[in-house]
């Protein structure tokens, strides 16, 4: 009987080794702890990210979960920040990766829009491809088009595309932004509360936006909005006080969560 | 039709960069420097060589002026700064003490007049002014400091020098006929008028420093005085009490200024390397014999005399600098 | 209690009167500080348009006691010589700020970024000494390139300590969006944060040029000055603001006269750089 038991989490173990090595993971997170300075932000997380789906990662402000995202990224050292544990890419180590590499394969969209101010809105789109050499004319301006449509913006600046990428609405910014870090075609795109800086229908066109974005891209999404988690996201992460303390599927998580800390959470008893 | 020419451009650009992937990864120098990045080395590598180059500047420019005055150094030693004759013509002495004393002593007259209005200018657009007459009249400090000392010095020749020697040096004669600051001839050149410019030259600097200093104090701290029941000048008087070392700070760079205030003052001071009481006498300042002499320097000791005097002015901005950074340094940070 | 009540009264009032004379003492400061600056530009502009004329700006200088003539050698010579400045200073001190504000978060960066404050405290005449040392005495004679080097080592401080301080005000957010969308570091700052700021750096190098241009006692023994039309960094060249002096301290009436009027071209030529300055760094877009 002991004896089972015991085969029994092995085999559980072997699985959840698979699992993690899987196509069906785009990114293994393993005993991941982030540190600014000697502060621990975040405490052995170990989640995995499945492709082409929409993660939604929730908790109260000060939970760890702007740096979750940007740990994965690696713009946590950026700001001086360290990490200790594992994230893989396609079951790649990103901490051997190069970082440049990286990002261009994780985008990020932020809390504020904050497009090139001195840059025209076709440039914004391509300014990671410009930037990096890529310099083919015809093929650029197929993917200003291309970028920006699938960011649902086309129609609404295609006759200025040559006007400065600043002077448009908050929403129409945080659009191109994301329309700035699809066209660089990555595989996965981090969003740090993408819509808290925008009015309601922008917020509801950039929802719209990540349901349909997620056909191309692994998508992960910060928000203390539970209401939008539960709109976009397939599945929810709740984090609190630097630890996961629920990870699963979006209806369950909202409809009958494991964990008394989390349902505190989601019927506003706190946070 | 579309997709296919999507597929397509965006195959191009995963290829590029699969493409510079290989490459970067390919350069055995990005293994020795230990990044991934060799643009970002070289960038952090090139900024930082000019950042030492400006640091080498500093030091080699010291260097340049002894290098160059070590016949000076030799010949005279420490007496050249308390020997009192300058005499290139004849006996080839040069001791730089007039010098010293007229750079001290007009720079001195100049802080006497720019030091309590500059003060005032200060607190008047910080402390009481509307933001309305602010912004105008910092522009027009600013302009003050903007126009070339060689135009003060042109004003100076024909418009302040004459009305010294018409009317206010007579003036000053008979007022204080027993005066020993009052004696002599009254030139219209001298130190009297060397200090009136450089009043007005470094009254722009020590105001726009003094008003950033008075800036950076707290607003808390001026609520905290009125809701005690302080009036306006009170309020200032505890404000410029707690600004004092930034204050003190400001005005030392004034004092730099002044001393190495070169063009206005030659051309007002009347360059005669004498020590006198009389501020209506001609004076010599350290600056002033450099750009009256040092292209008729005919020997190389001469030569050397006045490239020392260089290092010692040099030597005295720098100190008077330091100090003055430190001190408005000290106070900014304080309230960080 | 009344003789309490007058006291407080006595030195209520005598707080009110300190008051009020003190607040008029500091706004009769502001007035007396603006009216040197009224005066002499009353002046440069009443003698100084005396003499503005088309030959001004188009003849060589007479000699001494023939009329007329103008200062084109002078107005070419100060451009030929803040452009040699600008040249060599603008780069040194872009370069020099953008490493004070990217890397310079350590000992050394403070260490430099004092060196510069104390560097802006030089006085100019020393700048032209050390100019003197370093390119006169080894080319054995005066040139346009010696009084070049000592207004680039003026100019330096200030576009440094601009450079530096215009990227500190760039949202941090650029930087990131740079590096989010996987752009080198360096490239994130060259082509965004440089680019971003670099209307307050413009006005940094604007400042840098302009006091360049009014300098004159560096220039005395390094550029020295020409009376004849040269373009030739390697020789003698004329500037405005050798004339002034050397116009201004001659026995001479019209030379004297036209000291003014190089005044007045010296500021309506700064005037005029700070001008194009606005418009070549005038943004594409409205910010």
């Amino acid at each position: 009987m002991d004896m089972k038991i015991h085969e029994q989490s092995e085999v559980a173990a072997a699985v959840e080794e698979i699992k993690v090595h899987s196509r069906e993971n785009k990114i293994s997170v393993k005993d991941l702890c982030a540190y600014f300075g000697k502060t621990k932000v975040l405490k052995n997380i170990t989640m995995d990210i499945p492709s082409k789906k929409v993660v939604a990662i929730i908790g109260p402000s000060g939970c760890g979960k702007s740096t979750f995202l940007r740990s994965i990224n690696r713009m946590h050292e950026v700001v001086g920040g360290t990490i200790t544990g594992s994230i893989l890419l396609d079951g790649e180590d990103v901490m051997k990766l190069d970082p440049v590499y990286l990002r261009r394969k994780i985008g990020m969209v932020f809390q504020k829009p904050n497009p090139f101010p001195t840059m025209s809105i076709a440039n914004n789109v391509v300014a990671g491809l410009k930037m990096n050499g890529f310099r083919n004319k015809k093929a650029l301006k197929g993917i200003v088009e291309k970028a920006l449509k699938q960011a649902a913006l086309w129609d609404e600046v295609k006759d200025n595309l040559n006007d400065s990428g600043a002077n448009i609405s908050g929403g129409q910014q945080q659009r191109l932004c994301i329309a700035r870090t699809i066209a660089v075609n990555p595989e996965v795109i981090l969003m740090d509360e993408p819509a808290s800086a925008l009015d309601p229908i922008s917020t509801a066109k950039v929802e719209e936006l990540i349901f349909e974005l997620k056909k191309d891209f692994t998508i992960i999404i910060v928000t203390h909005n539970m209401q939008q988690a539960a709109r976009v996201s397939d599945y929810t992460a709740f984090f609190y006080m630097g630890e996961l303390v629920e990870y699963s599927d979006t209806k369950k998580m909202f409809t009958a969560p494991d964990k008394k800390q989390t349902e505190d959470y989601i019927t506003g008893r706190f946070g | 039709m579309d997709i296919v020419k999507d597929r397509e451009t965006f195959e191009k650009v995963q290829d590029y960069f699969k493409k510079s992937k290989e490459k970067k990864s390919s350069g055995f120098l990005n293994k020795i420097l230990g990044t991934n990045n060799l643009g970002d080395i070289i960038f952090e590598r090139l900024t930082l060589l000019f950042a030492v180059l400006v640091f080498l500047l500093v030091v080699f420019m010291a260097w340049e002026m002894y290098s160059h005055s070590t016949l000076s150094i030799k010949q005279f030693g420490w007496k050249f700064l308390i020997n009192s004759t300058w005499d290139p013509a004849v006996t080839q002495v040069f001791g730089a003490l007039p010098m010293i004393f007229g750079t001290m002593l007009s720079s001195f007259l100049g802080l006497l007049i720019a030091v309590p209005l500059g003060l005032s200018v200060a607190v008047f657009l910080s402390e009481l002014a509307p933001a309305w007459l602010e912004k105008p009249l910092s522009f027009l400090t600013e302009l003050l400091a903007g126009i070339p000392s060689v135009i003060y010095g042109l004003w100076g020749i024909f418009v302040l020098v004459p009305w010294l020697r018409d009317t206010v040096e007579p003036f000053l004669q008979n007022e204080f006929p027993n005066s020993p600051f009052f004696q002599g001839a009254p030139y219209g050149f001298g130190m009297l008028a060397a200090g009136l410019i450089l009043s007005i030259m470094v009254l722009p600097i020590i105001s726009s420093i003094s008003r950033d200093v008075l800036k950076s104090v707290p607003d808390t701290q001026r609520e905290a005085a009125f809701a005690l029941g302080a009036t306006r000048w009170e309020v200032t008087k505890i404000v410029l009490s707690n600004a004092r070392s930034g204050l003190f700070g400001a005005i030392m760079l004034g004092f730099g200024r002044a001393i190495g205030e070169t063009m206005a003052v030659t051309m007002v001071i009347g360059n005669r390397a004498q020590i006198s009481a009389s501020l209506l006498d001609p004076g010599y300042t350290m600056a002033s014999v450099l750009a009256n002499e040092f292209t008729e320097a005919t020997t190389d000791l001469y030569l050397n005399a006045l490239i020392e005097l260089a290092l010692v002015l040099f030597v005295i901005t720098i100190i008077v600098n330091m100090l003055a950074h430190l001190l408005v340094w000290s106070t900014e940070r304080k309230w960080k | 209690m009344e003789v309490i009540n007058k006291a407080k009264s006595f030195t209520y009032y005598r707080r009110k009167v300190v008051n009020i004379i003190m607040l008029f003492f500091s706004f009769a400061a502001a007035i007396i500080t603006i009216i040197p600056l009224i005066l002499i530009f009353y002046y440069t502009i009443s003698q100084g348009i005396a003499h503005l004329n088309v030959d001004f700006f188009t003849k060589l200088p007479t000699p001494v006691g023939e009329p007329g003539g103008g200062m084109v050698n002078a107005i070419v010579g100060t451009l030929i010589l803040i452009g040699i400045g600008g040249a060599i200073g603008i780069p040194v001190g872009i370069m020099t700020g953008t490493y004070l504000s990217e890397f310079g978060k350590n000992k050394f960066g403070s260490l430099v970024r004092f060196l510069t404050d104390v560097l802006s405290g030089v006085p100019s005449i020393v700048v032209g000494v050390v100019a003197y040392t370093l390119v006169v005495i080894p080319m054995k004679h005066f040139s346009a390139l010696a009084g070049g080097v000592a207004l680039a080592i003026l100019m330096i401080p200030t576009i440094t300590r601009t450079t530096e301080e215009m990227i500190k005000l760039v949202p941090h957010s650029y930087r990131e969006a740079g590096l989010a969308l996987g752009i080198p570091k360096w490239k994130t700052t060259v082509m965004i944060v440089l680019k971003t700021a670099w209307k307050g750096i413009a006005t940094g190098i604007l400042l840098g040029l302009s006091r360049a241009a009014g300098e004159t006692a560096p220039l005395l023994f390094t550029a020295l000055g020409n009376r004849f039309w040269s373009t030739n960094i390697f020789q003698p060249i004329a500037s405005l603001t050798v004339y002034i002096y050397e116009y201004s301290t001659a026995p001479f009436k019209d030379w004297n006269d036209q000291a003014w009027t190089a005044a007045l071209v010296l500021i309506i030529l700064i005037s005029l750089l700070s001008l194009i300055f606005r418009i070549i760094t005038r943004s594409k877009y409205k910010t």
